[in-house]
């Protein structure tokens, strides 16, 4: 066994038990890392896969989230109709935001999505029925075929850390497969695979709509966790904490957002534990991180060659 | 609408413009030579303010207090530049992203720590505070005028500057050719770091015209970086000319959007503005010149 | 390589040792000392009105010899960052892992609708010292969360009624577009029954009102009225001066745009303008001088209307526990000292209405310049005598 597959196992070992013998406060602080790292993990599959920054991204995890909101109005309140729903909700925002946004590039990119998502916003600030800018609570977790199970917490967890593994797999064979290789020459050279007779925008959009969809399930569970909707899931800070996330984890490698959330989460638990003036701290830190370990915390983590090319 | 009031929109319009003419005019810069994301440039905003404000209190001068404030906020950017932010010119966009993410929280808590939670406070000099009349029936504030005023000015003195000087002619050279200025000999970093420092000027210019108005405060600089993060691209990206323009453009459309459009819509007003504007031109009004 | 991978090893165990062991390791309960929670807002943009409300929260334990009735207290603080999500994590912690016996603080509306009923729910006691959102006031009051502030509308009615009072006929109305910004214009609104000339919503955290103010002058109203709490009403004071509308259009508001905290920040511009407020540092009580005084002294500056909250919060916990005989696990002893509130406010007298949101008086005040040259408010008259909230019929709780 090689220390590489020693750490995997170690690394799966330790979030697979934690409930059993963490006590309850920690199992939600690590189901809330969960599903943000399912958040970044999809946005790295636009950015980092993709090659599309979006700044937008918290329009669809708070889509998700409301989208649980109004089916739970409605009485419709079972995950495995409520959780599709949300990831579809999201994917069918994302499709015409999507198919706007691609005919810019770059930079601007990045302020489109973040317009589409700021207006986003300011929509559901005006939604009276989930009570505003305030936000509205929910009566109770999702029902799973009808049976409450997933109100304990150690049930919830595995409910998130299932999706977060689901969704690992699937990006992985993504990535893997010939639509991935194709998303990964347009990265790298979108003119090239055109002269190659590659329509990348439809690539471009399904990459796109994907990670929506994605965003849009960690939103249903982020609802269910909190038992709130409001519309500070929708926030531009909310799309820039995910960003940080997977930049700081490691940009298109699948293990690095990841990453990137279980480290800036904890990080902020125990830094304001500390002190009020935790950003301080915090800050210059991301800094260092920048500066001294190129790729990412993913680069720290042990290799099996040389790591994928992040943007060239 | 009645004209006079009509004609007090197009100016409260357009000295909201030339404030973010200010502060976009920095970050084009910036993004155009030396294609560094820079989201630290609202902490120089605050910083701006927070340094002229207690200048002010200091000399009791609010003349004396820019001209030190402005070289204390060159002197932070270049600092800030050559400690930091130098070694992200050739890094992957997103790194710059980061790394400037985190020195916004860094100054954020830092000017907590040191000024304190509450706001902070600037005043209005004496001699800029009266009305005038403009012609019968119209007075505006002589302050504001000053503010637009110093935004023209400031406009044309950087397209001189741009135009017409050596500096300038590096700086564009810089923006369309980094390795051809370099082979010429020109010592690229010094120029990058004036550079900076020029924008942090602006910043910081922008941020004590604003104090007099504004409340100084912790993270004053995040709402005011958002919009002329959308001036610039609504502009074109390392554009002077076309960051002027879409910030007239925005600052008087969303004057107009607030007094006509129901509360909701006249928020996302300049979003839904943005979004049209690169749907039609991908590229931003005034697309700079690339080879 | 392999030094990279280990480097990056120590620091993921790290990381996961302090995450385990930070949070005071839950020592199971201790009937020997009282444990409190605090939940605000202490970080970022938005935490001068969390730090202020610890600091007047800190001040009122010492009062009260860092006892609760007697029993050693401990206090706990959790920063929320402004966002409902993450205030439900430190709720959870401060209920899962910490153990506390109560929670306080929770600036903001949004954050208090989230982490309420996880607290509730769990049997633990709940004083807000700011957050009054109305639906918590009427039917979703719970018989463990006691409001030691006011409800939202509360303030803005007291102003109404005050303009109505003044016989003022056409009023101009502006405030944030959001939750309570429209709770306040409605409150308003209830007592004031003369015209309005318009309701004017702005974008939260705008900078500049230019515009709005130059649609306000046109529309020539007899008075204006608006509530912009923090940032947004020093901008908006301070451009309503410059405008040269101060002279023009009396305005009034609420002590949330002319709070203490604020004052220095907006200078001259504040000069002179009438607010309402339930509690002013010039209420002449005994309590009230010892907090202002103290307060003072402790940090340096004049205690703003937050501190007073904190501070009476205390205050509160401690009556509470004192006529609960020290029995902090009896959740009925302890709600029947929660609603006795057997002390001295620095409002002077305090009761509870049945909704757990206080009866109280609220004053019209006026900022002005001390002896000592700082800016302040002092008392005119009272708007109203024991006034309840709109809400409190609502509420199907009676004792």
């Amino acid at each position: 066994m090689t220390f590489r597959t020693f750490s995997y196992l170690v690394f799966i070992g330790f979030f697979m038990t934690l409930p059993l013998w963490a006590d309850v406060f920690h199992t939600r602080l690590f189901t809330r890392i969960l599903i943000f790292a399912l958040l970044a993990l999809s946005l790295d599959l636009v950015v980092g896969y993709g090659g599309m920054v979006s700044f937008g991204h918290a329009a669809f995890f708070g889509t998700g989230a409301y989208m649980t909101g109004m089916m739970s109005l409605h009485g419709i309140t079972d995950a495995l109709v409520v959780w599709p729903a949300a990831a579809g909700a999201a994917m069918l925002i994302a499709l015409p935001i999507g198919a706007l946004s691609l005919r810019t590039r770059g930079a601007y990119f990045i302020m489109i999505t973040l317009a589409f998502a700021q207006m986003a916003y300011y929509f559901a600030s005006g939604l009276e029925t989930f009570g505003g800018s305030d936000g509205m609570r929910l009566l109770a977790r999702n029902t799973i075929a009808g049976k409450e199970i997933l109100v304990r917490h150690d049930f919830f967890y595995y409910a998130a850390a299932g999706s977060l593994a689901a969704a690992f797999l699937l990006c992985r064979r993504l990535t893997r497969s010939r639509f991935g290789l194709i998303l990964g020459g347009i990265r790298q050279n979108e003119k090239r695979m055109q002269s190659l007779g590659y329509a990348t925008y439809p690539y471009q959009l399904t990459c796109f709509v994907i990670s929506a969809a994605l965003a849009g399930l960690a939103g249903a569970l982020m609802a269910n966790e909190t038992l709130y909707i409001s519309p500070s899931y929708l926030h531009w800070t909310q799309s820039g904490h995910a960003l940080v996330m997977v930049i700081l984890g490691g940009l298109g490698t699948l293990a690095g957002p990841v990453l990137g959330a279980i480290v800036l989460l904890l990080l902020e638990e125990i830094l304001s534990a500390f002190t009020q003036h935790w950003m301080i701290v915090l800050g210059p830190l991301l800094i260092l991180v920048v500066l001294y370990a190129r790729g990412g915390l993913h680069g720290l983590w042990p290799q099996k060659k040389v790591s994928h090319a992040t943007t060239p | 609408m009645d004209p006079v009031l009509l004609l007090t929109q197009v100016l409260n319009g357009l000295q909201f413009g030339v404030m973010l003419f200010l502060m976009a005019a920095g970050l084009t810069l910036i993004f155009g030579v030396m294609n560094l994301i820079n989201l630290a440039h609202g902490s120089l905003y605050m910083m701006g303010a927070y340094l002229a404000a207690t200048l002010q209190q200091k000399t009791g001068s609010f003349i004396a207090a820019i001209f030190l404030a402005i070289p204390l906020t060159v002197l932070l950017g270049m600092l800030v530049e050559t400690l930091a932010l130098r070694r992200l010119y050739n890094r992957d966009h997103l790194d710059q992203v980061l790394a400037t993410y985190g020195l916004i929280l860094f100054f954020n808590e830092l000017v907590r720590m040191v000024w304190g939670p509450q706001a902070y406070f600037m005043a209005l000099p004496q001699f800029l505070s009266h009305h005038i009349q403009i012609f019968s029936g119209l007075t505006y504030p002589v302050y504001r005028l000053v503010i637009i005023g110093v935004g023209l000015g400031v406009g044309a003195g950087l397209y001189g500057l741009i135009h017409h000087t050596r500096l300038g002619m590096l700086i564009r050279a810089g923006a369309s050719n980094r390795e051809m200025v370099n082979a010429l000999g020109v010592n690229i970093r010094l120029l990058y770091t004036l550079v900076f420092g020029l924008g942090a000027a602006l910043a910081g210019l922008a941020g004590m015209l604003a104090g007099p108005l504004m409340s100084v405060e912790v993270g004053m600089g995040e709402p005011i970086l958002i919009l002329a993060f959308v001036v610039i691209v609504i502009g074109g990206i390392g554009s002077i000319q076309g960051a002027f323009f879409a910030a007239v453009l925005v600052g008087v459309a969303d004057t107009f959007g607030r007094v006509l459009l129901p509360p909701g819509l006249a928020s996302m007003g300049i979003y839904i503005l943005m979004a049209g504007v690169l749907c039609w031109r991908p590229e931003g009004l005034f697309p700079a010149q690339r080879t | 390589m392999k030094q990279k991978s280990l480097l990056g090893i120590c620091f993921g165990g790290l990381l996961l040792v302090l995450v385990f062991s930070v949070n005071s390791a839950a020592s199971g309960h201790a009937a020997d000392k009282v444990k409190v929670g605090f939940i605000a807002t202490l970080s970022g943009p938005g935490a001068s009105l969390g730090t202020d409300i610890l600091d007047g929260f800190k001040l009122g334990l010492r009062h009260c010899g860092d006892k609760l009735g007697g029993i050693p207290v401990e206090l706990v603080t959790g920063d929320d960052q402004m966002r409902p999500e993450v205030g439900v994590q430190v709720a959870s912690r401060m209920v899962e892992r910490e153990r506390v016996d109560f929670v306080t603080g929770i600036v903001f509306s949004n954050v208090m609708m989230a982490v309420a009923r996880p607290i509730l729910d769990q049997g633990l006691f709940l004083i807000s010292a700011n957050a009054g959102p109305s639906l918590l006031a009427g039917d979703q009051c719970h018989p463990n969360l006691f409001t030691i502030s006011w409800q939202n509308d509360q303030t803005h009615e007291a102003m109404g009624k005050y303009l109505q009072d003044q016989g003022i006929k056409r009023v101009y109305l502006m405030a944030p577009d959001y939750q309570a910004g429209k709770d306040g214009l409605t409150g308003f609104k209830r007592y004031f029954e003369g015209e309005v000339v318009a309701e004017v919503y702005t974008r939260v955290n705008q900078p500049d009102y230019a515009a709005e103010l130059a649609q306000l002058r046109a529309a020539k109203p007899d008075a204006v009225f608006v509530f912009y709490p923090g940032g947004m009403g020093i901008n908006f004071v301070k451009q309503y001066a410059q405008a040269g509308l101060k002279d023009e259009i009396p305005l009034y508001t609420t002590a949330f745009t002319l709070d203490q905290s604020v004052l220095a920040a907006m200078g001259d511009a504040a000069l002179g303008l009438v607010n309402a407020s339930f509690w002013s540092p010039d209420l002449d009580n005994p309590v009230n001088q010892r907090f202002v005084a103290d307060f003072r002294e402790t940090y340096n500056r004049l205690p703003s209307l937050f501190a007073a909250q904190g501070y009476d919060a205390a205050l509160l916990m401690d009556s509470a526990v004192r006529s609960a005989k020290g029995q902090i696990g009896d959740e009925d002893k302890l709600r029947e000292g929660f609603r006795k509130a057997d002390f001295q406010s620095v409002r002077g007298d305090f009761r509870f209405n049945n909704n757990h949101f206080p009866i109280q008086n609220f004053y019209i005040r006026q900022v002005i310049r001390n002896d000592e040259g700082i800016l302040t408010n002092k008392i005119l008259g009272v708007a109203f005598t024991d006034h309840m909230d709109a809400y409190h019929q609502q509420c199907p709780m009676k004792w």
